[in-house]
């Protein structure tokens, strides 16, 4: 694995007995000794950490705070400019297709832009971002900070032990915190379903904010294994799997997204790539939807398998794009996209498995409910 | 008890082989969520895929070990998969076989020759 990256706390994931896997050209930990699924059930009953180092963290800036945000919006189809100083939201880059280059958070930090994207994308986003932005827009990936997630129901508790201000925050929030000494980037948000926070930490001090997070009793180290079937049961999309560049943001069920002003009739109605395709889906639906999989049997239906609206017919409906065993529910869990007539929740259908028509139903997304303090 | 190089161990018992895997390979798999195993009375043949496994991360197939019969399968594997993780080399054995040839298992590696083999 030596022409893979290591994040700052890869010493601390050995140390930790981490089992080391590549992952979007990272060498990063798949699961602890404890292993996925109570890791998994960790996070859901008290708290984890997670190093999401790998994840791309950009800070745009312009002379003008209110150029960059307009900048923004020129890529994606939410509304930047209303966002306000404090606050975070979820959004994508579309393409020209009206599909979805990768999807990413970005917050307004007061003078900057504070954007994060996926691992596997973050180098194709820079560049998507510097072709559109500059120079009116500074577009700077930082590589002198890690990022940490602290997730779960005593998330909050765990954090706030290192400064009050934090239980202060609701989803979505964001500000500047120091923890551990270190000045820290936190945010009220994360990908698993649950309450609990992002934290953007100086480099230097990455080991020590993680060590002193893993002190508290409450907290557990969590693999990228746990953390993916965690946001499956959170209903949340992974790119390249449930999104990628062929996926609309109407078909994946991420309409909410794209808020009323960059929609038909808004101030700012279109004006980004694929609006052409993604407007006129809104208001005449999709095609296909991405909808929640429950596998009525116990085997786990995953990426790629081939859903039929019955055990005999030849022509798929449909196809799961991620899937595996919830370990919160105790079955398996999928999601897919499904021909629009046949994504109706409690729709019967079929997932091929191993040769053999297995009945699974379409199902009310997310599988568990999300603990966020809104 | 005898091993294969597909991770699997086999005991035997009077006249018939018990068959599970070994607790390196459990360790491997991580959690298992789901087994599907053969039905009493099939015949099998050596490297047949036999019984599905899946743990939390992805499905593998457990080979037919040797020729032979199926004799019996544990089904309490299939409600409670986990079992496979918590006694891998005990209670947790897959199969019974009948197989035509003991002296087969001659060839096999003894623990301590799988203990080298998995390093």
């Amino acid at each position: 694995m030596s022409d893979l990256k290591r994040t700052p706390l890869y010493d601390l994931h050995i140390a930790l007995g981490a089992k080391m896997v590549p992952f979007a050209g990272y060498e990063m930990p798949v699961q602890y000794p404890m292993g996925v699924m109570k890791e998994h059930l960790q996070c859901r009953a008290a708290a984890g950490l997670f190093d999401v180092s790998h994840m791309g963290q950009v800070v745009l800036r312009a002379a003008d705070p209110e150029r960059a945000k307009a900048a923004l919006e020129r890529l994606i189809p939410q509304d930047v400019l209303g966002l306000g100083e404090g606050r975070q939201r979820y959004g994508f880059f579309t393409n020209d297709a009206g599909g979805i280059e990768d999807d990413l958070m970005f917050a307004n930090r007061g003078d900057h832009l504070f954007v994060v994207v996926n691992a596997a994308c973050k180098d194709a986003d820079v560049a998507r971002l510097r072709a559109a932005l500059e120079p009116e827009v500074t577009v700077k990936l930082l590589e002198n900070r890690a990022l940490l997630a602290v997730q779960g129901p005593k998330a909050e508790a765990v954090l706030a032990e290192h400064h009050p201000m934090v239980a202060e925050m609701r989803f979505m929030d964001v500000a500047t915190v120091p923890i551990a000494g270190a000045e820290c980037w936190v945010s009220r948000s994360g990908y698993t379903g649950e309450d609990g926070y992002e934290i953007s930490v100086p480099l230097a001090a990455a080991k020590d904010v993680a060590q002193a997070l893993l002190a508290h009793e409450d907290v557990e180290p969590i693999g990228l294994g746990a953390r993916d079937s965690l946001r499956l049961e959170a209903g949340l999309c992974l790119y390249g799997h449930d999104i990628d560049a062929t996926t609309s943001p109407v078909e994946a069920g991420l309409t909410w997204a794209i808020h009323t002003v960059r929609r038909v009739g808004g101030d700012r109605e279109g004006g980004f790539p694929g609006a052409g395709r993604v407007l006129p889906e809104i208001t005449e639906g999709a095609a296909r939807k991405r909808v929640g999989l429950l596998p009525e049997g116990r085997a786990p239906m995953r990426d790629g398998t081939v859903l039929f609206a019955s055990a005999e017919a030849d022509t798929p409906v449909g196809t799961v794009t991620s899937g595996g065993f919830g370990p919160t529910l105790g079955a398996p869990v999928a999601m897919g996209y499904v021909d629009a007539a046949h994504a109706g929740v409690g729709t019967a259908l079929f997932g091929e498995v191993r040769g053999k028509r297995l009945p699974v139903s379409v199902a009310k997304l997310p599988f568990v409910a999300a603990g966020f303090k809104r | 008890m005898k091993f294969t190089e597909e991770h699997e161990w086999l005991r035997v018992e009077g006249d018939e082989v018990v068959v599970g895997i070994t607790a390196h390979a459990a360790e491997q798999l991580g959690d298992v969520v789901f087994i599907e195993l053969p039905e009493e009375g099939t015949m099998v043949s050596k490297d047949d895929e036999i019984v599905v496994i899946e743990s939390v991360k992805a499905a593998s197939d457990i080979l037919a070990p040797l020729d032979g019969e199926i004799t019996e399968v544990n089904e309490v594997l299939v409600d409670e998969p986990g079992k496979v993780n918590d006694d891998p080399e005990g209670e947790a054995w897959f199969f019974k076989m009948k197989i035509e040839d003991m002296s087969a298992l001659d060839d096999m590696m003894d623990e301590a020759a799988y203990k080298k083999y998995i390093g």
